[in-house]
Parts: C-alpha cells; sequence; structure tokens
C-alpha cells in the first residue's frame, strides 16, 4: 500500500503511522461523560469508504486525512488535515 | 446416532470395510422456522457457544448460522497457540478455565484436536524485561497457573540454535508456561461441530445475517439469505465482522478491525519443541506436526476488512525471525495469509448483554481468539442461558470502557492497532 502524500508524492506505507478515524469530533470540554466515553472508545468501523489520520513521520511530518477503501484498500483521496481544518473541505467529499 | 462415537472399535470395524462407513461428521442442517437461540458465526467460539448451550445448559432448539462454510474464517487460520500466561485479574481466570478446557477437549466431545501441552516460551533480553516476566509469573501462580523463569542456560539447553549473544538484542532468559502449546485449529472448529451436532444443533452454512428483526425494542429474530429465522434469544460471534452485524441493530462497539497475517513455511525436521516468542520485538513461531514452522508478528495497524495485509509487515515479521534464529533465514514460506481482527480499545474482549433485550454479544477477541476459544463457548452459553455473566469473565462488559473499568495488559490506552 502507497499513500500519495501532497507534500512528498508516492510514498511506501511504512513512512507513516496510523491514527485512526478522522471523522470523529472531539467533543466541548464540558460535555456529558457518555459524549466522551462515545468520543474516545466507540467507533463505526465501516466495511468500505473510511476517513482515517496518518502522520508522515518518515517525509514531511505531516497529518494527512485519508479516504481508503477498508474492503480493497483503494485509495481515493488523500489531503493535508492542515487544509481540511482550515477550509473545511471534509463536507465537500473527495 | 450414538453408533458414531469414534473409537478404537470404529476405526477397527472401517478398517476391515475398506474405510466405506464414515459418515458426514455434522449434517448440513436446513433453517426451521425459529430456535429458541440462534448463534450468528459459525467460526470456533460460535460453535464452541453452541455446544455448551446444549450440553451443559440443556439448551436444545439451538442453530448457528454461518455465512460461509465451517472452518474458513480465522478458526481456520491461526497460529494455533494456547496458554494463559496474563497479568491481570479479570483475564487470568478465564484463560486459565480456558486451559483447563483444553485439557479435557477431546475427551469431553469425542474427537481428536491434537491438544498439544509441548510449553510456551517468552524470551526476555534484557533486565526490566526479566522482571516484567517475574512480575507476570508471580501474578499466574497466585492465580494457580503454572508458570516457570528459565535462565539462559536453562534456555539454551532447549533451544541452543537462538542467537543467544547478538550485541543489540541478547537472549537473558524466559518464562515458560509448560502446560501452553498448540492445538490442531481446524479440528476445534470440526471437532466441536460435530459434538453439537449430536446435541441437535442446528449448523446452517452458506446463510448470511442480512438483518435483526426487533420488536419493542426487543430481538425476535435473525433476516438472512436463506430467509427469516425466530429466535427466542440471539447471540452475535462474529469476531472481525462484529461491528457490522452489531450496527444492524443499531449498535456502535468499541472495535476496530484490524488485519493480522500469519506464515508457515515448507515442512522440516522436528526442531522447535515449544512455542517461542521474541521479546525485542514482535514474533512468534511453532512447528506444526507436519513440520512446516507456524509463525506471525503484528497487526498491519490500519482498519481493514480485506483479509489482506502488505509487505512491511511481512518483512517486520521476517526480521524478528532472523534476529531470534538466523537458521530460518534459508527456510521457504509454503503460504501465507491474513484475518479479520476485532481490535478492542483496551486489547480485551466483551462477553455480555447488549441494550437491545435479547441480543448478546460475543466480540473483541483482538487476535488472541483460538486460545479462548472453549471458555468462550462457556461463558458465552452462560450468559444466554441464565443471563447472568459467567463468574470467570465478569470483567468482560461492554460498559466498562465508560465506567474506566478497562482491561489494558499492555498499558496501550485507547488505540486498537497498539494492542
Amino acid at each position: 500500500m502507497r499513500l500519495n502524500c501532497p507534500c512528498c508524492g508516492p510514498r511506501g506505507v511504512e513512512e507513516f503511522t496510523y491514527r485512526g478515524d478522522a471523522t470523529l469530533r472531539r467533543p466541548a470540554p464540558d460535555a456529558a461523560a457518555p459524549d466522551w466515553v462515545d468520543y474516545v472508545y466507540l467507533r463505526d468501523n465501516p466495511a468500505g469508504w473510511h476517513r482515517e489520520l496518518w502522520y508522515h513521520g518518515a517525509g514531511c511530518h505531516a497529518w494527512l486525512v485519508v479516504t481508503r477503501d477498508t474492503r480493497t484498500h483503494e485509495i481515493a483521496d488523500v489531503a493535508r488535515a492542515v487544509d481540511i481544518a482550515r477550509h473545511g473541505r471534509e463536507n465537500t467529499g473527495s | 446416532m450414538k453408533n458414531d462415537r469414534y473409537s478404537i472399535f470404529s476405526l477397527l470395524r472401517e478398517t476391515l470395510r475398506g474405510q466405506t462407513g464414515w459418515k458426514p461428521a455434522w449434517r448440513d442442517a436446513t433453517p426451521q422456522p425459529s430456535y429458541d437461540v440462534v448463534i450468528v458465526g459459525g467460526g470456533g467460539h460460535g460453535l464452541a457457544t453452541a455446544y455448551y448451550l446444549a450440553r451443559r445448559y440443556g439448551v436444545r432448539r439451538v442453530a448457528v448460522v454461518e455465512k460461509g462454510w465451517i472452518g474458513n474464517g480465522n478458526i481456520g487460520r491461526n497460529t494455533t497457540i494456547i496458554r494463559s500466561n496474563y497479568l491481570l485479574p479479570g483475564n487470568v481466570p478465564f484463560y486459565e478455565c480456558s486451559m483447563k478446557l483444553w485439557e479435557g477437549l477431546e475427551q469431553d466431545i469425542n474427537y481428536n484436536a491434537m491438544v498439544s501441552q509441548r510449553g510456551v516460551l517468552n524470551l526476555f533480553h534484557n533486565d526490566a524485561q526479566r522482571n516484567a516476566y517475574i512480575r507476570r509469573g508471580n501474578a499466574m501462580r497466585l492465580h494457580g497457573v503454572d508458570a516457570q523463569l528459565l535462565d539462559v542456560d536453562a534456555v539454551r539447553r532447549r533451544l541452543p540454535f537462538l542467537n543467544y549473544d547478538a550485541a543489540r538484542f541478547p537472549i537473558r532468559g524466559g518464562l515458560l508456561q509448560k502446560r501452553g502449546g498448540t492445538v490442531r485449529h481446524d479440528a476445534v472448529a470440526w471437532g466441536y461441530a460435530r459434538a453439537a451436532d449430536r446435541l441437535g444443533v442446528d449448523i446452517i452454512q452458506n446463510c448470511e445475517a442480512t438483518g435483526l428483526r426487533m420488536r419493542e425494542g426487543r430481538v425476535v429474530g435473525v433476516e438472512t439469505t436463506r430467509g427469516f429465522i425466530g429466535a427466542g434469544r440471539v447471540g452475535l460471534s462474529c469476531a472481525g465482522n462484529s461491528s457490522r452485524v452489531a450496527a444492524m441493530a443499531g449498535l456502535r462497539l468499541p472495535i476496530e478491525s484490524h488485519v493480522l497475517q500469519a506464515f508457515v513455511s515448507e515442512g522440516l525436521k522436528p526442531f522447535i519443541d515449544c512455542v517461542v516468542t521474541f521479546g525485542a520485538g514482535h514474533f512468534y513461531i511453532s512447528q506444526s506436526d507436519k513440520g512446516g514452522l507456524v509463525f506471525g508478528g503484528d497487526i498491519d495497524g490500519y482498519n481493514s476488512y480485506a483479509q489482506r495485509g502488505n509487505m512491511p509487515v511481512i518483512e517486520d515479521v521476517c526480521e524478528g525471525g532472523m534476529a531470534l534464529m538466523p537458521r530460518i533465514g534459508r527456510v521457504r514460506l509454503l503460504r501465507h495469509w491474513a484475518g479479520l481482527m476485532d481490535m478492542t480499545m483496551d486489547g480485551s474482549p466483551i462477553i455480555d448483554r447488549t441494550p437491545v433485550g435479547n441480543l448478546y454479544l460475543n466480540a473483541g477477541w483482538c487476535y488472541g481468539g483460538f486460545k479462548a476459544t472453549p471458555a468462550s463457548g462457556l461463558c458465552f452459553a452462560h450468559l444466554i442461558a441464565r443471563d447472568e455473566p459467567h463468574p470467570v469473565a465478569a470483567a468482560y462488559r461492554l460498559d466498562r470502557f465508560g465506567r474506566g473499568a478497562v482491561i489494558d495488559e499492555k498499558g496501550m490506552g485507547a488505540q486498537p492497532n497498539l494492542h
């Protein structure tokens, strides 16, 4: 599996660290305990398209949001997490 | 059916008859309209659950629905290791219960599962690891489990060919559980299937659950590719597909599905007489009775339902193997595969009721489900039959994450790919 890093180009997956579901949103600091339990522990774990965080530790050190099919490992999109955070690209699909 | 019991006499009879009288080990059942209990998932845990429901809890109208065929999932593709060398109080009694069930399994189910208590040896390479294994061994012995600390000379006598004096990871000794070992994995599936079938359990293959029918907050049956099957109670035992099946009941689980690879080499003369694990990386190896080296390492580390892994982990496993026992460097790989692991947020399993009435969950076995098969089946059967947890599985609750009562052997926190 190779990820097409927006900064570095296609790189082997061994250069990256995985950090799981990218669609989770941290609750407000004063949110109720069940909201925090959901955020920390519960996952959709889809068989299909999954938006997930990868960190390019052996490259540009960027956090990436990768859209990948968990059934086939096909990758539809790789974007810098910072761009998504600034421009809200997560709502536009891939 | 009683005459189908396997014994020296049935073997002699079939020898004289030219092996023409053997019958299928279990019926290929067609679904009945309803059952007292339907187990979704015909893997090792699901079959064991059905067997113990019928055998120990007297529930006779039981069906197991399986989307593929018996033995095609993780029960037929694992590294066959059994052990009970855990550290935490929530785990040790459960895995020791499983070990005791393994010890009596073949007599119980009248099937040769080739249970081989050849020992499991965890190597250590420095003082900190030695201390950690002393602590683990003491915890085991306090729970009545056998554990023995070996110094490097004792390890060397048993396995003279390991790489003892490597500059980076010298071997200093190991923690041995003599009662650990290996079991012929698919014989476990076949043996439980046959034993459950003899007690009247319907094993329904090629029957995929497509939905759970609910009425007033309770599950009343399972929609399948072979029609609706009514059920008084439904048990989910779906391993890597647990999240998908639980979603049919509107549940989200503290689980991610990951992919784990394992490897078998060409057959060799016997030279590894126990299970050995490398303490400085993630690598474990044993030698099957056919002579193949059976080994594995880490999960790949990302969500996957692909049953296919990637090269970096293969490289990592082989590096571990070469660091531990350089003599396997020229051994050729015979086959390699990958399976789905239902990785929980604390690395420990779940056997519990769900918020949905009459729906029970057995999931989250991470990559340690095979050794748990008998106790998982027993405890899940107990839960379904009595609607209360079995005492040795009382810690495996679904709500433990919210209560802060996680069972985290590795102390990694809520990151499934690190357990």
